[in-house]
């Protein structure tokens, strides 16, 4: 890394390098198979919830130590959160939703040490989770209404002219869930990385380096928000969205 | 632009190794991305739903069901505690009145004993009364026949002293008239 010598006159950073997927073992060509910095990071995601949701567990104790009570704590937060807003019959789809919650908590917050790598911070990674969610949920609506799962887009308490405008308004919305969803959370978790990168690149400059020093304390404590903020939301509106798929009766 | 790292490292990154564009809108590399976010979310929803999740899950049921039983059982001891304090009481009350019924026992048995005690004395009093009457009587009657006898003999006397003759009948007879009225 000389940036001063490729940049030439006038300060050049590369904030965006941190998202450059390489393989995790020597050099060569990324294919779809090819085990990168991404599917190391990705790894380390699962070992941690692993580690916390098996190992952490192990005990069974009725009165639970510290790391069980944690994992009892994030089962009760996730379990609650689908019964109050999907509805009791959600509770059987609670593994799906854990899932995905645990999955992006825990990139979130890896992500946030340093010289990591953050996969919720790629587009293709948030695409999958969201577009993934949006198509089974949408698949699900339909298994379990049948053609009745339409109604959601036909509301029955809008005056009978307005009904087609609004039926027009709310598939539009319906289709931009997924897009939303993803865009979402790469827009927060990619742009807080861009920005320390930046806050660290004016670091180097000495006249700048405390307030840059400073603006990277801030901007890492507003990033330990947005990480479990964003998982948060990201779960709380599959769950609406759960909700909406099996009782699209409003 | 087409040199040797760049056929190696992929068309998203220059020669400098630093990214063209935003890496994540790179076509490249998302299979691989997808590939192994897939991968990685089987694998976390194999752990969770076949370990983690029944695990904590049958925890929870059972510590519910352990706080339920110990309340349950802390109710049972209450009203154990409850039905004790009553025995309690009932016993309580139940010496209180054998108690009374003892005293009442006692003191009817004292009474009975005393009335006997009293009637004895009583007719033992009547006895002794009864007693110094007839001797008071026999008394008194003897003293009125030493009296006529007394009267008799001093009328006797008189009368022949008087110069006068009487036989013992007319003398008795006269006192005895006397002695009446």
């Amino acid at each position: 890394m000389e940036p001063e010598e490729q940049s030439g006159p006038g300060l050049v950073f590369h904030p965006l390098d941190q998202f450059i997927v390489k393989p995790a073992f020597g050099d060569g060509v990324v294919n779809w198979y090819t085990v990168t910095n991404v599917t190391v990071w990705m790894g380390i995601t699962l070992l941690c919830i692993f580690a916390l949701f098996v190992l952490g567990s192990r005990g069974r104790a009725i009165i639970p130590s510290r790391t069980q009570s944690v994992v009892e704590m994030i089962y009760g937060f996730i379990y609650k959160m689908i019964e109050d807003i999907s509805g009791k019959d959600a509770t059987r789809y609670f593994p799906y939703v854990m899932t995905v919650f645990l999955f992006i908590l825990f990139a979130n917050y890896l992500a946030l040490i340093p010289m990591s790598y953050s996969p919720t911070s790629m587009i293709a990674v948030t695409a999958t989770l969201g577009f993934g969610a949006f198509i089974a949920i949408t698949i699900l609506g339909f298994v379990k209404n049948g053609m009745g799962f339409l109604s959601l887009f036909w509301v029955s308490a809008a005056p009978l002219a307005l009904r087609p405008v609004i039926a027009l308004i709310e598939i539009i919305s319906y289709f931009v869930r997924p897009v939303s969803l993803s865009i979402r959370l790469v827009g927060n978790i990619a742009a807080g990385h861009v920005v320390l990168k930046v806050f660290a690149g004016f670091a180097a400059i000495a006249v700048a380096s405390p307030a840059a020093i400073l603006g990277i304390v801030a901007i890492y404590g507003l990033e330990v928000l947005v990480a479990g903020i964003q998982a948060y939301v990201f779960t709380i509106l599959i769950c609406v969205y759960l909700k909406d798929a099996l009782h699209p009766h409003h | 632009m087409e040199t040797e790292t760049n056929q190696v490292a992929g068309v998203c990154v220059d020669a400098g190794g630093y990214a063209l564009g935003m890496p994540q809108l790179c076509a490249d590399w998302m299979p691989n991305q997808i590939f192994w976010l897939i991968i990685t979310l089987i694998a976390i929803f194999f752990v969770l739903s076949r370990i983690a999740l029944p695990r904590i899950g049958a925890v929870l049921a059972e510590r519910s069901g352990t706080i339920t039983n110990d309340i349950a059982a802390a109710e049972d001891y209450r009203n154990k505690a409850a039905q004790a304090e009553a025995a309690y009481e009932q016993a309580l009350a139940d010496a209180r009145t054998e108690a009374q019924a003892i005293i009442a026992t006692a003191k009817a048995d004292i009474q009975a004993e005393l009335d006997i005690e009293l009637q004895k004395a009583d007719a033992e009093i009547a006895a002794k009364t009864a007693e110094s009457e007839a001797a008071i009587a026999e008394i008194r009657e003897s003293s009125v026949k030493s009296i006529t006898a007394v009267a008799k003999d001093t009328a006797k006397e008189l009368v022949l002293a008087m110069g006068g003759t009487a036989d013992a009948k007319t003398i008795t007879a006269a006192v005895t008239a006397r002695m009446k009225g």
